[in-house]
């Protein structure tokens, strides 16, 4: 997917003057924290959330310090049951493998169950360009997909969307004749429909992975739709497509996740399908697929291992961070201009592509802590945003007139006679240009004036008046 | 912070204020209505003049170096007082939760030092046993609880409490755990958002039906005041200090004073 992450202001700018989507994310975002915070509340309060995300974070800090371990046992034992182990260090390695695949298994129409990872390789462009017909059946997917859009939230693809629209799309682009489709269960029915004959004439299925386990060589995979199994059972050629660091060391992890992820992301006590693909049909299975890969991408994460940001391989992508982040909700998701949108994305897109091309991603943060607060990995996201803000300042990536500024400041306040001096002008000044009590109009502000007025400074800073009486 | 981590306050206590940069330069009554609040409960109250800023600016836009060097000089300024009182979460929250993990070694030990006898001054008032505030009339106020008060030091019934005990009817907002949109340069880095944000605030101020919003932080008031201005609102904006010293009275922030 082509990045766009330099243009996050105006996008965002544009995402808040569409007054119809931006009060459709507003309830959103007063909607989507509740059904985490029920959750986490009828599941025993803040207190047991944070017993258990720190316990879950122990397990994930040591699967990762010990990952070359837990990754080559998983290998063994999904190669012990007849699956096959594929590492791609690249996404484009990762989209050849399963060309690859495709082309031994002469396939010409592959089914996909959600995957942020295959979103970030462009696995679909690069089947397309290869002439096979790929279909996402993920409802949010397939609705994106079928607009020809790209994911606005890394759990609900198509949140961006209103009911309305999602009807008249499926109105176009089905062709079933005349009909009604004015409520969801309608649309999710002929959606259903629809794809239950894409499944049955699929060649290869395709799905992610919620995690690796270890000590089984299966992954598990939550869904609420039942998709992901039909993509893994009914085609003849399964791939799982994740990364290096989804890997946990034994079942009892996956469980410890599971208990955190999906209260987290739908405040669901577990989702309608928990599903562990442990390799091929054995002899005697009646269904199932007859090949199993596993391609483990790296893609950056062993550098991000190795690095001060390690503790966002901790991730477990249940999108908590964006429903709680109010600039997530008002910017929309398509502004952050990548694959992972809202506080996770603003860490993880430069990470994975450049801080340069995303530049603007790490200021859009108001430090609020939200997200922090309800993270099940407990990441301390703000504090990893600032730490990419002074790489962005070390590496001159700030513009000048930033650095300059705060540079300035700094030298101005070291120097606190001076400073006492130069703000007792710069208030008086200010205080006398003020107009009913604001300023509108001042040099250097024009960030802030954009959008508010300036409340007057005093006539006298409170220090020189008292320096001024106690002499 | 745990509070039994905390520095015991008594009335021999020096406290010194650290009044913070934007008090300073815009609203030095709520300086004023601290001291009086704090020497009410018959606590010593010195204020170091050669304070100016946190470093806030500095430590959020990830120039580490500088923020480092204003840490040093304002634990340098503070360290000697037997307790500090900050009138904002956010400047409390740099000095308690900040300073330790941007320093390092002797420096980082000393920040933990300090920390331990920062207080925000709403935390401060409401631990004295011995508050005597003075009864306040006003109408029923909406209170806004700014992220770093709320969820680095975790101020919240503090307030409520002080001015419940003023007499004065404290309305709660939906969403009052969601940031008004301020976050320091981030309002002027990314306006657009920011008033977005702002708005969302300020509707769901509107709702309550309170013709006033309260806060503990400058930043987020100056930030909803502006936006308010800009929009023709005419709702009031005070700091909680100004109130519980019955200081909330004549212009608001961003109002006109004659």
């Amino acid at each position: 997917m082509q990045q766009r992450s330099t243009d996050f202001l105006s996008e965002a700018s544009r995402a808040i003057q569409d007054s119809e989507h931006a009060h459709f994310r507003e309830a959103l975002g007063t909607f989507m924290p509740t059904l985490r915070d029920t959750a986490v509340e009828e599941f025993g309060g803040d207190k047991r959330f944070q017993a258990l995300r720190l316990q879950f974070k122990a397990v994930r800090q040591h699967a990762l310090h010990h990952l070359g371990h837990y990754l080559a046992e998983f290998a063994e034992e999904a190669r012990s049951n007849g699956s096959q182990v594929h590492f791609a260090r690249t996404g484009a390695e990762l989209n050849q493998r399963v060309l690859e695949i495709c082309a031994a298994a002469k396939a010409q129409r592959v089914i996909k169950g959600k995957s942020m990872v295959t979103e970030e390789t462009a696995l679909n462009a690069a089947l397309e360009e290869a002439g096979i017909a790929v279909r996402e059946t993920d409802l949010g997917e397939y609705i994106v997909q079928t607009a020809g859009e790209t994911p606005s939230h890394i759990v609900g693809p198509a949140l961006h969307k209103t009911e309305a629209e999602i009807g008249q799309q499926f109105l176009d682009q089905h062709r079933l004749g005349t009909r009604e489709l004015n409520t969801a269960p309608e649309m999710v029915a002929e959606a259903r429909a629809v794809l239950r004959e894409q499944f049955l004439a699929a060649d290869v299925g395709i799905i992610g992975a919620n995690a690796l386990v270890a000590e089984t060589g299966y992954s598990m995979l939550v869904t609420n739709e039942g998709n992901g199994d039909l993509c893994a059972n009914i085609p003849d050629t399964l791939i799982v497509c994740t990364t290096v660091d989804r890997v946990l060391p034994r079942t009892t992890d996956a469980m410890a996740m599971l208990r955190l992820l999906v209260r987290s992301t739908t405040g669901q006590p577990i989702t309608c399908y928990t599903s562990f693909y442990g390799g091929p049909r054995r002899s005697g299975d009646t269904d199932g697929p007859r090949q199993v890969h596993f391609i483990l991408l790296d893609n950056h994460r062993s550098e991000i291992l190795a690095s001060d940001y390690v503790e966002m391989l901790e991730c477990v992508r249940c999108g908590a961070c964006l429903n709680h982040c109010p600039v997530y909700m008002s910017a929309g998701g398509h502004a952050y201009g990548w694959v992972y949108p809202g506080p996770m994305g603003s860490i993880l897109t430069p990470l994975l592509t450049s801080l340069e091309a995303s530049s603007p991603l790490p200021d859009a943060c108001t430090a609020c802590g939200r997200c922090e607060a309800v993270c099940p990995a407990a990441i301390p996201i703000p504090d990893l945003l600032r730490d990419l803000r002074a790489e962005k300042h070390q590496q001159r990536i700030t513009p000048r007139r930033w650095r300059w500024g705060i540079a300035l400041h700094a030298w101005l306040v070291q120097r606190p006679r001076l400073y006492r001096l130069f703000t007792g002008l710069g208030t008086g000044f200010m205080h006398r240009i003020a107009k009913d009590g604001v300023l509108t109009r001042l040099p250097l502000a024009a960030g802030w004036l954009s959008a508010r007025d300036l409340p007057a400074p005093a006539k006298e800073t409170f220090l020189n008046e008292l320096r001024r009486t106690e002499s | 912070m745990a509070p039994s981590a905390k520095q015991s306050v008594n009335s021999k206590s020096t406290v010194a204020l650290f009044v913070t940069c934007l008090v300073d330069l815009f609203r030095p009554s709520v300086a004023k209505a601290a001291i009086e609040l704090l020497e009410a409960s018959d606590l010593v109250v010195d204020v170091p003049l050669q304070q100016t800023c946190c470093g806030q600016p500095q430590y959020n836009n990830g120039d580490y170096e500088s923020a480092r060097r204003i840490a040093q000089q304002t634990i340098s300024l503070l360290e000697p007082y037997d307790v500090v009182a900050v009138p904002s979460g956010s400047c409390a929250g740099m000095l308690i939760a900040h300073y330790p993990k941007l320093l390092t070694g002797e420096w980082s030990d000393r920040a933990t030092a300090l920390a331990a006898k920062v207080f925000e001054l709403t935390q401060l008032l409401a631990s004295l046993s011995n508050i005597r505030g003075p009864t306040v009339s006003m109408g029923p106020i909406a209170y806004h609880d700014s992220c770093a008060g709320l969820r680095e030091l975790g101020i919240r019934e503090e307030p409520r409490e002080l001015l419940k005990q003023a007499g004065v009817e404290v309305r709660e907002l939906d969403q009052r755990d969601v940031c008004c949109g301020f976050g320091g340069t981030f309002c002027a880095k990314m306006p657009d958002i920011s008033a977005k944000m702002s708005d969302d605030k300020l509707e769901s101020v509107r709702r309550t039906g309170a013709a006033t919003l309260i806060g503990g932080d400058l930043g987020c008031l100056l930030a909803l005041a502006g936006r308010a201005r800009r929009e023709g609102s005419h709702l009031q904006f005070f700091h909680v200090a100004e109130v519980l010293a019955a200081k909330a009275v004549g212009a608001g922030i961003g109002e006109n004073e004659g």
